[in-house]
């Protein structure tokens, strides 16, 4: 069985922080990661692998850097690693990236691909149903649990309030949650051996694509501009015994009517 | 692509079970606006099998018109048949705008029609507004974990798309409700099932969803352990609310995940939120800032949540928040005697 896993690297937006003067953001010093649903998407290939054998593949799209973050999947213990890495491929909305990806995939074998659900700085959840319509295969999103058998994929689908259980002939495209399990660990054997092995870096020429459906001249969506919100009016805080608080409170709860 | 021929703003009316999804409803309040701004109308788009029950509460929330696409294959969601019926429906109406929840289902079929018929996608939207001088729709959301804010624009395809967050957009009734019904053929739905559905298992939950409830009570890793939610759930019995929660709790399994307020949780907005034991990250503060009231108890007088509340409380929530269920419950009992 061939498996894709789609990864991208993120900033750990859980470290990012405002400056309270300016209001903008400090990215500097915000370690750049694995995007968690991925690296739980990558860690449920790699129970496949371990299970019934599966040869792995881990494909990014992103800036020279993101090399890292295919060193890392290596080290855990997928067998290949692609990135996708060329100017004209840069500013891409979701719909750019995910035509992007999808004619890279063109170019592979594959029994299953797997996404994360969504990634951390953008929320976005498309690219992996994206990626999955413009190679015209069916997707599940939203993968809490994945079992393969006899050229099919069973998957535990969530929903707000309920879940599918879903039968999928391969191919088919998942979208991963944090729930498939936590990631494993590098080994150290893993990470020696990932720093050796070369991972090719597709450019613009590797792909055929039209121009109109790449990079930020493929995206149908711009960004207009960018603002931090602005702050709730700060309200009254009190430091009191806790009988004293309990009265204050309810004096001002009263006050609102709410009580 | 002619832009001036794409009219009207399309909203998709989630329905499961035979009930729709509050966040449909959400969607005509917001779709209304729009589309009196736009001088066009409001078209609530209903699939499903049995359904046509539905339409007329999309009328009594500002529909002008419904378009029902009413058949088996469409029974139970499967991304494909819901994603190829709504695009024949956008093919034949040219919507100017549509709108989805931003829904497990939303998620799902939004990225698949927006991929098929070529147009750009805005996620997760908490602000939709027209642009006066190009008619453009504005989309603002979210980004970087909720650290800030940005405006999308889909300027040269049509329609423009959205998903818009649960909980963040107003219904409103119709003053006057006129709502034409059309029923949509659309051929060999069945033949585009590519999935089977084995089994639908429903999470069997007694208790209020917290995009529902006029008051939450909220707790954070300040809480210390599980079992100290007990007395955040005997004060929210008190107010008639239920318990909600910041994400820690959640990832540590003291809380169920439907609990959750914040970014990758539920964006709130009650009568009345009072937040225990929580820092108040950005994550967190994006999904309940709307709230009428915000209380916030905490042992840390710099934790960042006392920048958002109308009354902080430096001090531990476990000794608190007791005193003050005793207290409302004697005041309510004063008042139920006088």
């Amino acid at each position: 069985m061939k498996i894709i896993v789609c990864v991208k690297q993120v900033p750990n937006t859980n470290e990012v922080r405002l400056d309270q003067k300016t209001g903008t953001l400090i990215r500097e010093g915000v370690p750049s990661i694995i995007n968690p649903d991925d690296k739980a998407g990558l860690e449920a290939a790699l129970k496949l692998k371990d299970g019934q054998g599966a040869h792995v593949t881990v494909l990014s799209m992103g800036p020279p850097q993101a090399d890292a973050a295919l060193r890392e999947a290596l080290a855990m213990g997928a067998d290949e690693a692609i990135l996708l890495s060329d100017r004209p491929f840069g500013g891409a909305d979701t719909w750019a990236t995910s035509s992007t990806l999808a004619a890279a995939i063109k170019k592979l074998d594959y029994d299953l691909i797997i996404t994360g659900r969504q990634a951390i700085d953008g929320d976005t959840a498309q690219v992996g149903p994206q990626i999955a319509e413009h190679l015209g295969i069916p997707n599940i999103s939203y993968a809490e649990e994945i079992r393969v058998e006899g050229g099919y994929v069973t998957v535990k689908r969530q929903y707000e309030d309920r879940y599918h259980i879903i039968r999928a002939k391969l191919p088919c495209l998942l979208t991963a949650l944090s729930e498939l399990g936590a990631p494993r660990y590098m080994t150290p054997a893993g990470i020696f051996d990932a720093w050796k092995k070369e991972i090719p870096v597709w450019k613009r020429p590797d792909l055929t694509i039209d121009d109109s459906n790449i990079g930020l001249n493929g995206s149908p969506t711009r960004v207009k501009k960018s603002f931090t919100k602005a702050v709730r009016g700060k309200g009254t805080v009190m430091t009191l015994d806790p009988e004293e608080s309990v009265n204050w409170l309810l004096e001002r709860l009263s006050e609102k009517f709410i009580i | 692509m002619q832009i001036e021929d794409y009219r009207g703003v399309f909203i998709f009316a989630q329905q499961v079970d035979n009930k729709l999804a509050g966040v449909s409803y959400e969607l005509l309040g917001k779709g209304r606006e729009l589309a009196d701004v736009r001088g066009s109308e409001v078209v609530a788009v209903l699939l499903g099998s049995k359904v046509e029950n539905l339409a007329e509460s999309l009328g009594q929330y500002g529909a002008d018109r419904v378009v029902v696409v009413d058949d088996p294959a469409l029974e139970t969601y499967m991304t494909e048949p819901y994603a190829y019926a709504f695009s024949e429906v956008i093919k034949k109406n040219k919507p100017e705008i549509v709108l989805y929840g931003a829904t497990a289902i939303g998620r799902d079929l939004a990225p698949r029609i927006s991929a098929r018929i070529h147009t750009g996608l805005t996620a997760d939207c908490t602000g939709l507004e027209i642009e006066p001088e190009t008619n453009h729709l504005l989309m603002t959301r979210p980004a970087f974990g909720g650290n800030i804010m940005a405006t999308i624009v889909c300027a040269e395809f049509r329609p423009q798309m959205a998903t818009v967050r649960p909980g963040v957009m107003q219904r409103k009734k119709a003053d006057a409700p006129k709502c034409r019904v059309e029923r949509m053929e659309v051929k060999d739905l069945a033949a585009h099932r590519n999935v089977e559905i084995l089994e639908v298992v429903k999470k069997v939950s007694g208790k209020m969803d917290i995009q529902d409830a006029k008051v939450l009570v909220s707790g954070g890793r300040g809480m210390g352990s599980p079992g100290n939610f007990t007395i955040l759930e005997e004060l929210a019995k008190e107010l008639g609310g239920t318990l909600s929660s910041s994400r820690a709790p959640v990832d540590s399994g003291w809380v169920e995940k439907d609990r959750q307020v914040g970014q990758t949780g539920k964006t709130v907005r009650p009568n009345l939120y009072i937040a225990c034991g929580i820092s108040g990250t950005i994550q967190h503060l994006a999904g309940m800032e709307e709230s009428d009231i915000i209380v916030a108890i905490n042992k840390d007088p710099g934790a960042p949540i006392f920048e958002a509340a109308d009354f902080g409380l430096v001090g531990d929530a476990l000794k608190i928040v007791p005193l003050l269920t005793e207290a409302i419950r004697r005041t309510k009992e004063r008042k139920a005697t006088a």
